[in-house]
């Protein structure tokens, strides 16, 4: 359990933009999911895309690290953002292409 | 469409946990049928609207927090999905 919180931990520190999701990018395999990908590519954020659904250790882990019951996750600079809803509310509001421009500025 | 008793359910708890000014417990299950995690009866996909004085001062992850805690069981059990839009009163 400790290995795999710090491998999440490295992962979202160490980049800038990390999408917790079912599927990859390319093939995202929930709607919630794909629904957060579509924003991200739409907004044209740099983001890494981590397949929960390849290993039960990380889709339990994500879980338990950001204490969050469900998938997809969304981190930016090591801060959780949310799931598919808040993501949604905040690429409405204009919010999270802001965020995004903000932190992950050089 | 009329609530099931997972959906009634969902109402009772999130009344007695927070006294919303405004909540509607929508069952979205129709719109996943056959989808990964829908239940052959029904009642696996909500979506819960709900504005709240207990959420007054909190962060959005904050309130999903609060709505999702006060649901553990049903999110454990038959409840595959549920979406939230919770604000504090305006």
């Amino acid at each position: 359990m400790t290995d795999i919180k710090t491998w999440i931990d490295n992962e979202v520190k160490s980049n800038d933009v990390v999408l917790f999701m079912k599927g990859t990018p390319d093939a995202p395999m929930c709607g919630f999911s794909g629904r957060v990908v579509q924003i991200l590519d739409h907004l044209g954020a740099d983001y890494k895309g981590i397949n929960v659904l390849e290993s039960g250790e990380v889709r339990q882990g994500i879980k338990d690290y950001s204490n969050w019951p469900t998938i997809p996750q969304l981190y930016v600079k090591g801060e959780f953002i949310g799931g598919c809803d808040i993501v949604t509310e905040m690429f409405q509001s204009g919010e999270l292409k802001t965020l995004i421009a903000e932190k992950t500025a050089a | 469409m009329a609530l099931g008793p997972t959906g009634t359910n969902i109402k009772d708890k999130l009344t007695r946990a927070f006294q919303p000014q405004l909540l509607d417990v929508i069952d979205e299950s129709h719109l996943h049928a056959g989808h990964a995690g829908s239940h052959p009866d029904g009642e696996s996909h909500f979506r819960v609207k709900i504005v709240s004085e207990a959420f007054a001062g909190k962060s959005r992850v904050d309130m999903h927090r609060m709505v999702n805690a006060a649901l553990a069981d049903e999110l454990k059990s038959r409840v595959h999905a549920l979406a939230i839009q919770a604000s504090e009163p305006k």
